[in-house]
């Protein structure tokens, strides 16, 4: 231990410090919907990545659910060459863009990076979104999706995945890769998912998952907009139709409300409802766009997530006077990423913590005025090793407000499930799916992601799409 | 991209018909079930009932009240024209079981999705009485298709140019006192037509169910702007109805989040007439 801490501080010392990643200023930002992290150059990735040790024994590539080869690409982009490292991060990584962004590296790739104990791991993430933006930024696309990089499409070796989300379409990234034909069906009318419904555009700009989409296209993925699985389409009927297997990956996305006094009152919105209408209907831009958007002068956001922290970073950029995320206990025990919280902090965003909401307060015409909050203390941890907030009697709290965005997570969309009886769900309602491979308890059916697991990360959700899609190829004989 | 096959305009500027090529949504409606379409990238969704759908052909019937952009630039739509986005079935089907006698009662645009309501208890056997009102007899809708099949077919006027003079309801409850057979009511149209009915149907402890329209954003459970109180309880209309138990629904609290954008609805409208009227 001691000897630890001594190499610890010896090498901390002699280890650069990471490349700054280059943002907007907090001021100005808020007066924007541009993206926040601005992304490195290639004089500043260079120097990130002459910062990897290259180990013999690397970790980081266990530390990713998608196992991305960082070791190569990042010795690539020392070495320039930009569309090697891409490939190497395509040949497991679908969407590198997208995971660049929205990872929480610190807890996977650069988490067990060997430069961790230091406190300066290799900044993997960003150096995963240069080469995935250098490389779409160039022209260099099209010469590996042009043809011989590419397997010929078979296209009596079909398979459908539902929803065209992270988990989907890294599916139909490595199956098209394996020559399997993949459809993608949308109940939307956009592609992508929580991707682009639900994390703003700050954050993640539509235009980078556009791109990846548009690359999944030149593989040879179709896409169908429009199309709901369950009403439109069944999954005997997708059978029926010579698909050989169907990939679930409906996400949560049934919004959880906190069943207190006064939740229907106007001015209470899911965070779904809050981002989606900034998010996919664009409307931010009203009256440009016909989706009108609930704009408040005093906003709370109710819950401690990365959702909550985006329709929190949201309202200040619609212009409200005051952001108040409510949260019952403190902010150390929030589950949001840091660096997520710190952008949200910067930019203004207040937070009330150790606050539990116990009902709404509306103005007798249905709109609402002001939320009542209990006020919390820490207790013993509970099961999850999280101190348990306790309330503190008698201490209620009056949070004026016009609106509040609820954010307290998501349960499964019962759509496509109630209409097929023959999947078994577990006691919370989310489908049953084997761990190796995610296949449920219908033959040649896969399931993953949040509508496996609950609500979780987007590159979680692609290492499950990333599973089975190996499994279906196994059995397809590619 | 959906292509509009036919168009009739039921109440000239007012209430149209359209038929639209949607194969894939025409093969699985049932009565009861809505889409949800949008017209422009800058578009919003709508939710609209289906009014009725030819799977051999492949099409499906919407019947629109013009009230707002989007129903208005849909009005500008003629045949060979198409709808960029058109999703569905959507929602929870009627539940249709042969009862005996069933009351379908309609007002106003309401009588477009109940029309194929009725026609799906017609086709499962039971006995359809066909109650509708308009404020006069030229406003009237489906009255020549209901009465095609309905055993029993009244109405109800404003002006009394046709049937009875007054609410629909009034004929319900005069209908209900004299035949104790009737086993359920439908009831859709404008909202406090439907609270209305409720009202009526209830001392009856006749089952009575109602079609519900509050405001959708995606229209597939993930947003929760249709929220509803039904029986003191959060339903989403979008996938737990649209219909719901009429004597179990909060019709005041669906009312008042009906008005949730009633700024913003009015200026986009006045911003699209505006327009319209300076081309």
């Amino acid at each position: 231990m001691n000897t630890d801490k001594r190499a610890k501080k010896k090498k901390g010392s002699k280890i650069k410090p990471r490349v700054a990643m280059p943002m907007q200023d907090p001021g100005k930002r808020t007066a924007n919907f541009n993206e926040v992290a601005l992304g490195y150059g290639p004089e500043q990735a260079a120097a990130e990545a002459l910062r990897c040790l290259q180990c013999k024994k690397p970790t980081c590539i266990q530390g990713c659910p998608v196992e991305v080869d960082c070791k190569t690409f990042i010795r690539q982009v020392v070495e320039g060459d930009l569309e090697g490292a891409f490939r190497t991060i395509n040949l497991t990584n679908s969407l590198p863009a997208v995971c660049g962004r929205v990872c929480p590296q610190e807890n996977q790739c650069e988490g067990v990076c060997k430069l961790n104990p230091t406190g300066k791991p290799v900044a993997i993430g960003r150096l995963e979104r240069y080469v995935a933006d250098a490389f779409y930024a160039s022209t260099a696309c099209e010469s590996l999706t042009g043809g011989d990089a590419c397997p010929m499409i078979d296209e009596s070796l079909k398979v459908a995945a539902i929803g065209s989300g992270p988990s989907s379409l890294t599916l139909a990234g490595y199956l098209a890769s394996h020559g399997i034909k993949v459809t993608v069906f949308e109940a939307l009318h956009e592609l992508g998912g929580v991707l682009v419904y639900g994390i703003p555009e700050f954050r993640l700009p539509k235009a980078i998952v556009r791109t990846e989409v548009e690359t999944l296209k030149r593989m040879g993925v179709e896409f169908r907009l429009n199309w709901v699985a369950g009403k439109t389409v069944s999954i005997p009927e997708l059978f029926e139709q010579g698909y050989k297997a169907v990939f679930i990956g409906v996400g949560a996305g049934l919004p959880r409300f906190m069943n207190i006094p006064g939740e229907n009152l106007i001015g209470v919105y899911s965070a779904n409802e809050y981002l989606t209408r900034v998010n996919l209907m664009r409307g931010y831009k009203f009256p440009d766009y016909d989706t009108p958007m609930p704009r408040g002068r005093r906003v709370a956001v109710i819950g401690g997530g990365n959702v909550a922290m985006d329709a929190a970073r949201t309202a200040m950029r619609l212009g409200a006077e005051s952001v108040h995320v409510v949260y019952r206990r403190t902010m150390g025990e929030m589950p949001v990423r840091r660096e997520e919280l710190e952008h949200a902090i910067e930019e203004g965003v207040k937070l009330e913590i150790l606050a539990q909401p116990k009902a709404y307060i509306g103005d007798g015409k249905g709109n609402l005025t002001g939320l009542v909050l209990q006020r919390m203390v820490l207790g013993d941890p509970d099961e999850s090793g999280r101190r348990r907030p306790h309330p503190v009697e008698g201490e209620l709290i009056e949070l004026p407000v016009d609106i509040c965005v609820v954010a307290v997570g998501a349960g499964p969309n019962p759509v496509l499930t109630q209409s097929t009886p023959e999947l078994r769900l577990n006691s919370r309602g989310y489908i049953e799916a084997d761990p190796e491979t995610g296949e449920t308890s219908m033959e040649m059916v896969f399931a993953g992601g949040d509508i496996v697991t609950g609500a979780a990360t987007v590159v979680l959700a692609m290492g499950a799409g990333r599973r089975s899609a190996k499994e279906i190829a196994r059995r397809l004989g590619r | 991209m959906y292509e509009i096959i036919r168009k009739r305009e039921l109440i000239p500027g007012r209430v149209t018909e359209l038929l639209i090529d949607a194969p894939q949504v025409a093969r699985k409606a049932r009565p009861g079930n809505f889409v949800v379409l949008r017209l422009s990238e800058e578009g919003e969704r709508i939710p609209l009932t289906i009014a009725d759908k030819d799977p051999d052909q492949g099409t499906v019937t919407i019947v629109y009240l013009v009230m707002g952009k989007t129903t208005a630039l849909l009005n500008t739509l003629g045949v060979g024209d198409t709808i960029l986005d058109f999703c569905g079935p959507l929602g929870k089907p009627t539940h249709i079981e042969r009862l005996g006698k069933v009351v379908c009662l309609g007002g106003g645009t309401g009588v477009a999705a109940m029309h194929h309501i009725a026609k799906g208890h017609f086709e499962a056997g039971n006995h359809v009485i066909g109650i509708i009102g308009a404020r006069s007899r030229d406003l009237l809708l489906f009255h020549d298709e209901l009465a095609s099949f309905c055993r029993e077919m009244l109405v109800a006027t404003d002006d009394g140019s046709l049937g009875h003079k007054g609410f629909v309801t009034e004929v319900l409850r005069e209908r209900l006192e004299r035949d104790p057979e009737i086993r359920e009511v439908v009831a859709v149209g404008p909202v406090p037509m439907m609270r209305a009915a409720a009202a009526v149907t209830k001392p009856f402890g006749v089952k009575t169910v109602v079609s519900l329209n509050p405001i959708m954003v995606d229209g597939i459970g993930m947003c929760g702007a249709c929220r509803v109180t039904v029986d003191q309880r959060i339903q989403f209309a979008c996938v737990d109805g649209p219909e719901f138990d009429a004597h179990q629904v909060d019709f005041d609290e669906l009312i008042m989040r009906l008005g949730a954008f009633y700024p913003e609805e009015r200026q986009s409208f006045d911003l699209f007439c505006s327009c319209h009227e300076h081309r």
